[in-house]
């Protein structure tokens, strides 16, 4: 893969943010929701590895929403099941 | 507009969009605090009303709101797509193949936009495109198959090469190693005479007609320029910029290709966009994919419904399907699940695994007969009498 490339720099990429410790806190009391709860993504996502996450992080995806302009998602880093 | 306003405005807990289009309209009069307060307050109202309410089944709702104006698309249609020459499916079979997160798309296309300094001159754009464009080793040259002394000779012409800008050398070397490799064929030897511009291949079974004969087809037809899935491209200048349109699909390939715009390119292969691009782009691919063949026909659905699919299907970290192979077959209820497709086998396995329903899911409860939890059902009132 040529160098220029970065799987964040596409236009269908969201921005991507590693959340701390304290954040994921706040942002599961808020919605009062259990970790497994979250949606997921691989550990071998090209978005995941660009970021460098690591297992059991959440990350922070501020998507372009079409309604509302911007909008927060969360996922949580689980590793990829063995098929 | 007052920077008091504008503090609240940002401050309050609307959407970027409202608060955007709140500030645009506001900006251009003159507002007495008063008259703010009361655009505030009916915009919370307003607010209020678009929102969701607890308990509403939005599933069922977008399966609805999809599903109806779905009757009313082409059952079959295979369209010249408006966009140059090259055919893609579209209507209800499109739909269907989005839902089912197919590994492949029935046709597979790309949208190749290329950088600045490519995009605005047609010559270079050409260039990009035969670095993409799979040709055969035929295009380059005369292929003769030679019964008498048993070999393939292939004589290439210097113009063409020049041409397509690859040298002699080059496809001398890469055909050889591309039958190997791609077409899994290995008896032959061959032998380049760059001097005269011939390449010569010898089955290593001379006394078989029958070889030679596989040899050459594999000779004509091995790929020795662009990128092998992608069967064809056509340029095409749309709003001042040249844009690349191809048949097949390859989006890592394409992205190593030089002066191709990694940040625009895309394909219509969901798959492939989630596999290269992340799930998060796969998500945004199932939107704009299932959008634009609703709007193709003409049919308006709303974002929310499409986004509430695409959302469910890529919750796991990876595209499911719509149905029994992903969302639909792994819901937690037994009888839930025996209730979509397949129910005797569901039933039999459950049995077998002593699986147990708690019965909190919406089939589950019509199917027993008990409320469901959902509207006014999932609301627990006591009133306290007063007298």
């Amino acid at each position: 893969m040529s160098t220029k490339f970065s799987v964040i720099g596409h236009m269908m990429v969201p921005d991507h943010q590693i959340m701390s410790v304290e954040e994921v806190d706040d942002l599961l009391t808020s919605y009062k929701i259990t970790r497994d709860q979250l949606p997921k993504v691989y550990h071998d996502d090209p978005s995941v590895k660009e970021i460098g996450a690591k297992i059991n992080d959440v990350i922070r995806i501020v998507r372009n929403s079409q309604t509302a302009g911007r909008a927060e998602a969360y996922r949580q880093v689980v590793k990829r099941p063995k098929k | 507009m007052n920077p008091e306003f504008e503090k609240i405005v940002d401050e309050a807990d609307l959407p970027v969009k409202t608060k955007n289009d709140l500030k645009k309209h506001i900006s251009d009069h003159k507002i007495s605090e008063k008259q703010f307060n009361e655009i505030m307050e009916r915009i919370f109202e307003e607010y209020g009303k678009t929102r969701i309410e607890p308990c509403e089944a939005v599933g069922i709702i977008a399966a609805q709101s999809i599903g109806e104006p779905g009757t009313q698309m082409t059952m079959r249609t295979f369209h010249y797509a408006g966009v140059a020459e090259i055919n893609v499916t579209l209507g209800l079979p499109r739909l269907i193949e989005i839902m089912d997160a197919r590994k492949s798309p029935s046709t597979p296309t790309m949208t190749i936009f290329l950088e600045e300094d490519y995009a605005n001159n047609r010559d270079r754009a050409r260039e990009v495109s035969w670095q993409i464009e799979a040709a055969h080793l035929h295009e380059f040259g005369d292929i003769k198959t030679d019964m008498v002394d048993m070999h393939v000779e292939v004589v290439l012409n210097k113009d063409v090469c020049k041409k397509r800008k690859i040298s002699v050398d080059e496809i001398m070397e890469r055909a050889p190693k591309k039958i190997r490799d791609r077409g899994h064929y290995r008896d032959f030897e061959s032998e380049a005479d760059p001097d005269h511009l011939k390449l010569f291949f010898y089955p290593k079974d001379m006394e078989s007609y029958q070889n030679l004969f596989t040899l050459a087809e594999h000779v004509r037809n091995v790929i020795v320029q662009g990128i092998d899935d992608i069967e064809r491209v056509v340029v095409r200048k749309e709003n001042g910029e040249y844009i690349l349109y191809t048949e097949g699909s390859n989006l890592k390939g394409v992205f190593e290709v030089e002066g191709v715009d990694t940040s625009r390119t895309r394909t219509n292969n969901i798959a492939e966009i989630s596999e290269v691009l992340g799930i998060e782009a796969g998500r945004n691919a199932i939107i704009d994919e299932a959008l634009s063949t609703l709007r193709e026909q003409g049919i308006e659905v709303d974002v929310r419904h499409i986004m509430l699919v695409a959302d469910m299907m890529c919750m796991e970290g990876e595209v499911k399907q719509i149905g029994r192979h992903g969302i639909a077959g792994e819901k937690e209820s037994v009888l839930s699940r025996a209730a979509f497709e397949v129910t005797v086998n569901h039933l039999l396995d459950a049995a077998v695994a002593n699986e147990e329903d708690i019965l909190e899911g919406v089939t589950e409860n019509v199917i027993v007969g008990q409320p469901i939890q959902l509207g006014t059902g999932d609301v627990k009132l006591i009133a306290k009498r007063t007298s």
